[in-house]
C-alpha cells in the first residue's frame, strides 16, 4: 500500500481513538508509529514529544504534522494531519446539529449539573500535572504567580500575557547565560 | 464576514496554545465566548463533551463553534484556522530540527512559557469555578443552597476519582448520573 495512505489511515485511527487530548495520543502515536510501522525509532518519539510541547499549537496537531512529514516530507505530514482531525470533525459535526434539541431537556440539564464539578476537577488534574512538568526554579515560579494574577485580577490580555512570557524567559536566559549561571 | 472572524480567531488560538486543551480555556473564553459564539456554561459543558469525543479539545472545539456559527462551513474554517498554526510551524521546525533541539533562542522562550501554562490553567480553574459556584439555583448563592453543595459535594468526589486515575470519560457519566438524580429527587 502506498506509504502515504498508510499514513493517513494510521492516523485517522489514532485520531478515532484518542479521547481526552494530545498527551493521551502520544502512546499510541508510539505503538502505531514505532512498534507497528517502524517508521520512526523509539529514541526519535521523545524529540517528538518535546517538541509537539514545545511548539505551539494543539500537541495531537503537532505530533501528527511532525510524524507526517518525517515519514512523507509535506504530503505525508498533510494527510497524517488529515486524518487525525477527520474523525474529531465528523463526530462532532453530528453533536453539533442534534445537542441544541438535547441541551434543553430537563435531563441533560441536570447531567450537567453534575459534569460540570467533574470539569473543575478535570482541571485541578490538570494544573497539577503541568505543575509536576514544570522545572522548578525562582523565575518559574514568579511567571507562574505573575501571570495568573494578570490575567485574574489584573485583567491583562491572555494573548498579550503569553507573549510578556516568552520574553521575559528569552531575555533572562540570555542574561543569566551571559552570567554564566545555570538555566533551568 | 463571518467566516474570516472564524479563521482568525481560531488562528490566534492555535498559535497561542501551549501546554495542552485546559489552557486554551482562557484563549478561547477571550476569543469565542468574547465573541458571543458560546456562553461561558457552554465552553464548560462542551470541555466534557470534548473530553467524551475522540480528537483533540482544539479540533473539537472549532468544529463545533464553527457549524454553529457559520454551518459546516464554519465548522471547517475554524478547524483549518486552529491547525494552521501548529501545521506551518512544525513543518519549518521538522526541517530545522537540530538547530530548532539546541537553539538557546527556543530554551529561553520555554524557560517562560512552560511556568505560564501553570498560570493560564490556574486562570482556567479560577473563571470555571466562578463561573460553575456563581450561577448556581438561577442567582442565588446562598450556602443553603443544595446546588452549591451538590457542586462542592461533586467536586470533591470528582477530584479524589481523578487523582486516582480513574479515566475521565467515567468520572464526567458518574457525575452526569448523579446529577440526573439529585436534580430529579430534589426538585431542582
Amino acid at each position: 500500500m502506498n506509504r502515504n495512505l498508510k499514513l493517513f489511515l494510521t492516523f485517522l485511527k489514532i485520531g478515532a481513538f484518542t479521547f481526552g487530548g494530545g498527551y493521551a495520543m502520544i502512546p499510541l502515536i508510539e505503538r502505531e508509529a514505532v512498534d507497528k510501522n517502524k517508521w520512526i525509532a523509539k529514541e526519535d518519539m521523545l524529540d517528538i514529544t518535546a517538541i509537539s510541547e514545545s511548539t505551539p499549537g494543539p500537541i495531537a496537531i503537532n505530533s501528527a504534522t511532525f510524524v507526517g512529514y518525517r515519514v512523507g516530507g509535506f504530503w505525508g505530514a498533510f494527510l497524517a494531519t488529515l486524518g487525525v482531525c477527520l474523525p474529531a470533525f465528523l463526530f462532532i459535526s453530528v453533536i453539533s446539529f442534534i445537542y441544541d434539541s438535547f441541551y434543553e431537556t430537563r435531563i441533560v440539564r441536570y447531567a450537567f449539573m453534575g459534569v460540570r464539578a467533574a470539569v473543575l476537577a478535570l482541571i485541578v488534574k490538570a494544573l497539577v500535572s503541568m505543575y509536576i512538568a514544570c522545572p522548578k526554579s525562582l523565575l518559574s515560579y514568579i511567571i507562574m504567580i505573575l501571570s495568573y494574577f494578570a490575567v485574574a485580577f489584573l485583567k491583562l490580555n491572555v494573548f498579550i500575557t503569553i507573549l510578556a512570557c516568552a520574553v521575559i524567559g528569552l531575555v533572562y536566559s540570555l542574561i543569566a547565560g551571559r552570567r554564566g549561571h545555570d538555566i533551568t | 464576514m463571518i467566516l474570516l472572524k472564524l479563521f482568525w480567531a481560531f488562528l490566534k488560538i492555535g498559535l497561542f496554545t501551549f501546554g495542552g486543551g485546559y489552557a486554551m480555556i482562557p484563549l478561547i473564553n477571550a476569543e469565542v465566548v468574547g465573541a458571543g459564539w458560546l456562553s461561558e456554561e457552554g465552553l464548560i459543558d462542551f470541555v466534557a463533551v470534548s473530553e467524551s469525543s475522540p480528537g483533540p479539545f482544539a479540533v473539537n472545539i472549532a468544529t463545533f463553534v464553527g457549524i454553529r456559527t457559520a454551518g459546516i462551513l464554519g465548522g471547517v474554517t475554524a478547524t483549518l484556522g486552529v491547525a494552521f498554526p501548529s501545521f506551518i510551524i512544525i513543518l519549518i521546525v521538522a526541517r530545522f530540527y537540530e538547530a530548532f533541539k539546541s537553539s538557546r533562542t527556543v530554551q529561553g522562550i520555554m524557560t517562560g512559557l512552560r511556568p505560564c501554562v501553570v498560570g493560564m490553567i490556574a486562570y482556567a480553574f479560577h473563571t470555571v469555578a466562578v463561573t460553575l459556584f456563581s450561577n448556581l439555583g438561577h442567582g442565588m448563592t446562598t450556602v443553603t443552597n443544595i446546588e452549591f453543595w451538590f457542586a462542592a459535594v461533586i467536586f470533591a468526589v470528582s477530584l479524589i476519582l481523578v487523582l486516582k486515575k480513574v479515566p475521565p470519560i467515567a468520572v464526567i457519566v458518574l457525575c452526569a448520573l448523579a446529577g440526573i438524580i439529585v436534580g430529579y429527587v430534589f426538585g431542582i
